[in-house]
């Protein structure tokens, strides 16, 4: 059984999901072998249409992640995909939705917007060309477990990050079809039917965006499908925004409304500390004024080795084939390395190009190993324009974003 | 407020959110420690297992006040000194409709910076394995 992420003993235990079910004396079921609709007790799975084998980092909101081994397949199935949520999922929507229903409606509008005009999706399906690209969607605060100080919020480790394909219309296009104003428009938000932990309705949960240049990115979706099913529940259904590269809070869920703004979008969490780090480096545990802090936009280059799963004990001689993904926020992973001497000397893996931009690329090697005895196996990935990952946390801020430091893996050849 | 709210979510949630609402009172002391006997019911191991909080110090001042709006892993997997569950206070009060706690607030923090303290580490901690496994051909 997989407890808890073993890179970082800093953080308790999470509670695995079965091992929370059966605290909480419930018997422990695979969601996916009950029949659509049918509940645990006639009331909701708590992660409905999700592998057992996330780790649950909090229910309330729901927030899980995807151990490392999970993540192996080139595309990540929808029922491992991460779920970080800041609110609570909308009422009345299907648990394991089937459908996508047409007359969920999205409704432009904002200061560069003449009239704000509104779409169902069945019109959305009609009017644009659709298209389907694969795009790695990542938490900015993956890896904050690793934080020291620490930082608060969820504790990450390593599995808020996957990669699956997205069907949808161009954001580009819904924005052109409202006849946005080009000499205004600075910045494209949204707002979602998630509604606040506090319960109270005139609190917005997240209402994040991006520049505008990244919405009008040929990969920046109004997206209906994931995998070539309807989304998830818990990932948006039915309908989300995705930009690839930038931290997955600005791809917003259960998309209600999109606001071109003539100004920085100044939504629920685009200000404080959310999704925001120093402009200026400071050191570990240092008190940033929020005049401070900047946006994170895009996402640094990053790789986790998804196989062998940590822990893994072979025989002298063996060779190990090691195997994993790398990413980055623009252009392509030019290359991945690994090391067995933490870092002395580094051997070239074997590397895919992305299928689209923003799509994770696969790294494969076959490590061999001088002598018995314990081995890291660590992985680094370096971008396009010579940026690679680094091997401790780089820049601490105060919520523990943008950890993009080499995954490693434990090997016993004995 | 919270039956309708608790109704909302999971079972499990709901389930556990009535027994820790319906186990303590945030308004009143904890019990007497009896000194003899056994640690209070539905503590294991030093833990609450309703919660998973370290069943210790003011823990049931922290389910009266705490959980009724969020999960206990909001607590269980953060650290912070006393100064920074301070200031997650505030922003919960500030954004969340957290109501003062008044004289609660500072056996809240003794508990919290006490139990959920940070820990010292290095950047790069030793991998913690828990379990090894033969790798199949």
């Amino acid at each position: 059984m997989y407890l808890a992420p073993d890179q970082f003993p800093a953080a308790l235990p999470a509670l695995h999901r079965r091992r929370f079910l059966r605290l909480a004396g419930l018997p422990v079921v695979y969601a996916a072998v009950l029949p659509p609709g049918l509940a645990l007790l006639g009331l909701p799975d708590p992660l409905p249409g999700k592998h057992p084998g996330l780790t649950v980092l909090n229910d309330r909101p729901v927030n899980a992640e995807t151990p490392a081994h999970l993540l192996a397949p080139e595309i990540t199935p929808a029922e491992r995909m991460f779920v970080r949520n800041n609110g609570v999922v909308p009422a009345g929507l299907p648990s394991t939705p089937t459908s996508v229903p047409q007359d969920w409606s999205l409704r432009v509008s904002g200061e560069a917007v003449p009239a704000p005009v509104t779409f169902t999706i069945g019109e959305l399906q009609r009017r644009f060309t659709a298209h389907t690209y694969r795009i790695t969607l990542e938490c900015g605060g993956n890896g904050r477990a690793e934080f020291s100080p620490p930082a608060s919020g969820n504790q990450w480790t390593t599995g808020a990050v996957g990669c699956a394909e997205y069907t949808g219309v161009r954001l580009r296009d819904v924005l052109q079809a409202a006849n946005y104003d080009r000499s205004q428009a600075i910045y494209v938000g949204y707002y979602g039917k998630d509604t606040h932990l506090s319960g109270d309705p005139d609190k917005v949960p997240i209402s994040r965006g991006v520049p505008l240049a990244k919405a009008l990115e040929d990969e920046s979706l109004v997206a209906w499908a994931m995998n070539g099913a309807p989304l998830p529940l818990l990932n948006g259904y039915p309908l989300r925004l995705v930009f690839g590269g930038y931290p997955a809070s600005c791809s917003g869920k259960w998309l209600s409304e999109i606001v071109v703004r003539d100004r920085v979008h100044d939504g629920e969490k685009m200000g404080g500390q959310s999704y925001r780090v120093p402009c200026e480096p400071v050191a570990p545990g240092t008190d940033v004024a929020e005049a401070d802090l900047c946006i994170i936009e895009e996402m640094p280059v990053k790789s986790l080795i998804t196989s062998p799963r940590t822990g893994a004990v072979i025989e002298p001689g063996r060779t190990l084939p090691l195997a994993g993904h790398a990413w980055c926020g623009s252009s392509a992973v030019a290359r991945v390395e690994c090391s067995i001497d933490f870092g002395s000397t580094w051997q070239p893996c074997r590397l895919s190009r992305p299928v689209n931009r923003f799509a994770w690329q696969q790294f494969a090697a076959d490590v061999s190993f001088p002598r018995p005895g314990y081995y890291e196996v660590w992985a680094r990935a370096t971008d396009e324009a010579g940026r690679a990952q680094p091997m401790v946390l780089p820049g601490w801020n105060p919520r523990g974003y943008l950890n993009n430091a080499c995954h490693r893996i434990a090997i016993k050849v004995v | 407020m919270r039956s309708p709210r608790s109704a909302r979510y999971p079972l499990v949630l709901g389930l556990l959110l009535a027994l820790a609402v319906g186990a303590t009172n945030c308004q009143e002391d904890p019990p007497p420690a009896t000194g003899t006997g056994g640690p209070p019911p539905g503590v294991v191991d030093g833990i609450d297992t309703l919660t998973g909080l370290v069943a210790a110090g003011d823990y049931l001042l922290v389910k009266g006040n705490c959980l009724a709006c969020h999960s206990a892993k909001l607590i269980t997997q953060n650290r912070a000194d006393r100064e920074g569950w301070l200031g997650m206070i505030h922003w919960m009060q500030e954004k969340q409709n957290l109501p003062d706690l008044g004289p609660n607030e500072g056996p809240i923090l003794d508990y919290l910076s006490t139990y959920y303290a940070p820990e010292e580490s290095g950047r790069r901690p030793p991998l913690e394995v828990t379990e090894w496994y033969e790798l199949p051909d």
